[in-house]
């Protein structure tokens, strides 16, 4: 069950993001608008950092559809963060391919690194990471992604993970 | 259309279930079913327990089907051959499934409303082993409020999904649904809210277990001590005809009237269903026939003679130990 | 070494845009398609080609696409499956990175030949980078008349989308990505009726792989008995392998399917054996679903024939000997790899994944997970492989979907081939936090067949 304060957070939909909606629920067939229920939380996303409820029941309302139909869909796909997390989030691959060339070695890294546990956000609000099933980048692990892009680091070692996170601090993002 | 269950025929109308076409039939060829509710459209298929074999699948295409199929969703065709209770890998497969739907279940029967009437329950006793093999803590999850009429023990959930169909099917709106997948899946309205419409309390009806069950009965009795008379009403919301639970001279639960497969016959409102609990609100019909296998007809009622099926040769080798355990009462 | 029909130019520099692949003669098979042959010639040439479903099945594509309904006056959609999330597999993110065009060509002859005026690719949501390339190559095609109304001039329109995923695994099982692709939950639909049928929005629609569709291009252009010239038997045509794990040169290899897995294996051409000098202990063939071998069982088949890079040869001996070709995602292990803790892992990525619609899949993946993660951490107890394997065996065949028997397959596998292995993770407990059971038998050559029988 959600906290009260997760249920308040002020949402509001810009004019381009509406008309990015738009767009969206053109590509299907009429009265088949709510296809674009996934397009338009990754959209939302991105905007807002995560995934809450205003800005969800406000999607429900935009798709002309009931609002546990949202939070049905976002809590079944794991990429819909139903919680606040840090600007950057570090998602580890930690399936097999992956954890044969040493994600877990990357993961405790990251951990240690960071001082922050999976799924915790850091104090200045800008990392959190944690271990995500299968990237489909088998050949070039260990990787991590980081949305709302989801840039791809492939070949992780000690070194770049800490390049990356040095450079994200420092505001670079290429 | 003919189809053969179990080796005895029966004649059905083209689209009917292999499950509704061995209900016509009755008795122990009726594979269980804890998800499949007939007036639910789009339920079942989910919960497995009603696996039967195809040995043929068609007078045309007698090839059987590969793997055991779901009976509740599966299409009866023209000569089609079923085995259900003779087939061992039928019997098999549906003890693993019993096994799996009980590994996470809190086994609180004697603390549970639902004891006496639990198909789950019934299903583990038919089917189930004495003992689990699970050695690990059992699933639980956040308890959540979801109004003063409705008690959900989402512990107890075996995601048969009827719940939810009900609330698109019969009420006007639907708050609640399947939240998180895999086996965090869970019943839930996310934020806060009490699931309180004219025809919400028919989640509990068709609950198949004691995830939901009836607040203004919550703790009352044991349902094997009370007595089911049917009744009706003139109600303008529903069509007013219950079953009411007596314990000695009070109406302490009210539900729609549960066919043997534990269906109801028609679904009521909430007015007859948490707001009539006095004798004078109903029009009394008589007491309401309960399967003689059920605990709660236990010690009264009449007795419903064995089905014909019993006297088939065939289910009498195939299901020995059941037909014995039977006949003995 | 063998014809690329697939990455021919993906080496070329700029062959992610429009020009550069219509230079070296991409977007020919529209052409002929559309203005040469019928839409069922082209299902004839697919049909002729043999192609089997490069997603995982190997059902034959161009049967698939025969099966679908045309009743009057309803839309028929094609989707295109990129929902790669296979463990092992990553042929379908390399595609569409560097050649995004191939698979909009295919679309659009695929398309074609369906009569669908509305195709969607389904990209797994991850792969954002992929989507954004995706949708510039869709515009580009556009542009230049091979989108949209009246596709040089022969009166075909087709609108080409592409949709992102949430994060599902699942979702790359057709009926559930059609649920998803409707804005739904990706619980997979109860069949019948299959997608031929009723697919999305209820419309007849065939559902496809990345590399199916891909591989339509070359198929029109060369004509579907060409390309069933290359390979060998029922395993007709080019494979993309995504190899992976403890290999000296991981990556995406096009391959004649028929190639020996030992030369795939070891050659320069391909993976260039293992790395660091170590030894293989165990390969997983065909993506984590397929049942994974021991070294010495790959590489031959249980009656001392090489083993090939195809359906027929990889499957042969069944389960006992054999597995499968999946997908083709290759994941090799050398001697350090821990087999007990690989299974863990697949069987925490099947937990993690599964839906939860049907309860042997939702509570039997969480179970086995548990068991295998006990045996891993040295609390194990040596009736716990039997448990696993009746666990395995009471999800395999029960579910709505493939992917309980996915999850029943790989631990099923381990421990039928590497029983000694988790035994061992019992009898010497601490022993096994601390080292690994290394290479032991897994490699030997294989018994005689008398032996092996009894």
């Amino acid at each position: 069950m959600l906290k009260v304060e997760d249920t308040q957070v002020p949402v509001d939909f810009s004019p381009e993001l509406i008309s990015k909606f738009d767009d969206i629920v053109s590509r299907y067939p009429l009265g088949k608008q709510k296809s674009g229920l996934l397009p338009i939380l990754h959209l939302v996303q991105a905007e807002f950092g995560w995934t809450s409820v205003p800005a969800m029941d406000k999607v429900a309302a935009y798709l002309e559809i009931l609002p546990i139909e949202v939070y049905e869909v976002a809590s079944f796909y794991s990429m819909y963060f139903l919680r606040p997390q840090g600007k950057y989030v570090l998602e580890v691959c930690r399936t097999s391919g992956c954890c044969l060339v040493g994600a877990e070695k990357i993961m405790d890294h990251i951990e240690q690194k960071l001082g922050v546990k999976e799924g915790e956000v850091t104090a200045d609000g800008l990392f959190s990471w944690r271990g995500v099933e299968c990237l489909a980048a088998c050949g070039f692990g260990p990787v991590l992604q980081i949305g709302p892009e989801y840039t791809f680091y492939e070949n992780l070692t000690n070194d770049s993970v800490d390049k990356l996170i040095g450079d994200l601090t420092a505001g670079k993002r290429d | 259309m003919k189809v053969t269950i179990d080796g005895i025929p029966v004649e059905v109308e083209p689209g009917t279930s292999i499950l509704n076409a061995a209900r016509q039939i009755g008795g122990d060829i009726v594979p269980p079913a804890m998800c499949y509710y007939s007036k639910l459209e789009g339920s079942g298929g989910k919960c497995r327990t009603c696996l039967v074999k195809v040995s043929k699948g068609s007078e045309k295409d007698p090839r059987p089907m590969p793997k055991l199929v779901a009976s509740c969703r599966t299409t009866v065709m023209d000569g089609m051959e079923v085995q259900n209770i003779t087939s061992p890998e039928v019997i098999e497969a549906r003890k693993g499934v019993v096994e799996m739907l009980l590994i996470n279940h809190p086994l609180d029967c004697p603390v549970c409303d639902q004891a006496g009437e639990c198909h789950l329950q019934d299903l583990g006793f038919e089917h189930g082993a004495a003992k689990t093999r699970y050695e690990f803590d059992r699933r639980t999850f956040e308890k959540i409020d979801i109004g003063d009429k409705i008690q959900l023990h989402m512990t107890r959930c075996i995601l048969c999904y009827r719940c939810v169909f009900t609330a698109d099917q019969i009420t006007n709106t639907r708050l609640h649904g399947i939240l998180n997948r895999g086996d965090h899946s869970e019943i839930s309205t996310y934020i806060s809210k009490a699931i309180d419409n004219d025809f919400s309390g028919n989640v509990i009806d068709v609950c198949p277990v004691g995830a939901l069950t009836d607040k203004t009965f919550r703790f009352k009795n044991r349902v094997w001590f009370t007595k089911p008379v049917d009744a009706h009403r003139d109600c303008d919301k529903c069509c007013g005809k219950t079953t009411l639970w007596y314990k000695g001279e009070d109406v302490i639960r009210v539900t729609g009237r549960k066919d043997v497969y534990g269906e109801v016959e028609e679904f009521i409102c909430n007015t007859c269903r948490f707001d009539k609990k006095k004798t004078a609100d109903w029009v009394i019909e008589g007491p309401r026939k309960i399967s003689h296998k059920s605990v709660i007809s236990s010690n009264h009622y009449e007795f419903i003679p064995l089905p014909v099926v019993k006297t088939n040769p065939v289910l009498m080798e195939a299901n020995k130990e059941q037909f014995e355990r039977d006949t003995r009462l | 070494m063998g014809r690329k029909l697939l990455l021919e130019h993906i080496n070329v520099p700029g062959i992610n845009t429009f020009d550069v692949y219509r230079s070296k003669g991409g977007y020919a098979s529209v052409e002929k398609a559309l203005k040469t042959m019928s839409p069922e010639a082209v299902v004839e040439e697919v049909k002729k080609s043999g192609l089997r479903g490069r997603g995982g099945a190997g059902f034959p594509t161009g049967m698939k696409w025969s099966f679908l309904a045309k009743p009057e006056g309803v839309a028929r959609y094609l989707v295109c499956n990129a929902d790669e999330s296979e463990p092992g597999t990553f042929k379908d993110r390399y595609l569409m990175t560097y050649i995004p065009h191939l698979l909009i060509e295919g679309m659009i002859t695929s398309s074609f030949a369906l009569g669908a005026n509305t195709s969607f690719i389904y990209v797994r949501g991850e792969m954002m980078p992929q989507i954004r390339i995706l949708e510039k190559a869709i515009a580009e095609a556009k542009a230049k008349g091979f989108l949209g109304k009246n596709i040089l001039g022969s009166g075909y329109d087709l609108e080409l989308y592409v949709q992102p995923g949430g994060g599902a695994y699942i979702c790359g099982e057709e009926t559930a990505l059609l649920e998803s692709l409707e804005g739904k939950r990706g619980n997979p639909r109860i069949k019948p009726p299959f997608p031929a049928i009723a697919g999305l929005y209820g419309c007849p629609t065939v559902v496809n792989n990345v590399e199916s569709i891909a591989a339509v291009v070359p198929i029109i252009n060369e004509g579907g008995d060409e390309y069933a010239k290359l390979g060998i038997g029922r395993s007709t045509g080019t494979k993309l392998i995504s190899a992976g794990g403890n290999l000296k040169k991981p990556g995406v290899y096009e391959i004649d399917l028929g190639l020996p897995v030992e030369e795939f294996l070891y050659s320069d051409e391909y993976c260039g054996g293992i790395a660091n000098g170590k030894r293989l202990k165990a390969v997983v063939a065909g993506g984590s679903s397929v049942p994974i071998l021991p070294a010495n069982l790959i590489l031959k088949t249980i009656n001392n024939e090489p083993r090939l890079m195809s359906y027929e040869s990889l499957a042969d001996g069944g389960f006992v000997t054999g597995t499968m070709m999946g997908s083709g995602g290759f994941i090799a292990y050398d001697e350090d790899a821990c087999i007990v803790r690989n299974t863990w892992n697949f069987a925490r990525f099947y937990h993690h994944e599964s839906c939860g619609q049907c309860s042997p899949c939702r509570e039997g993946t969480g179970w086995m997970e548990k068991v295998l993660h006990r045996l891993e951490y040295g609390h194990g107890k040596q009736s716990d492989m039997d448990l696993l394997v009746d666990i395995s065996k009471k999800i395999e065949g029960n579910t709505i979907c493939p992917l309980g028997d996915a999850a029943a397959w790989p631990v099923a596998s381990a421990i039928r081939h590497f029983r000694d292995e988790f035994e061992w993770h019992v009898t010497n407990a601490n022993e096994a936090t601390t080292r690994n059971y290394g290479l032991a038998h897994y490699a030997d050559p294989l018994p005689k067949l008398e032996s092996v029988a009894g």
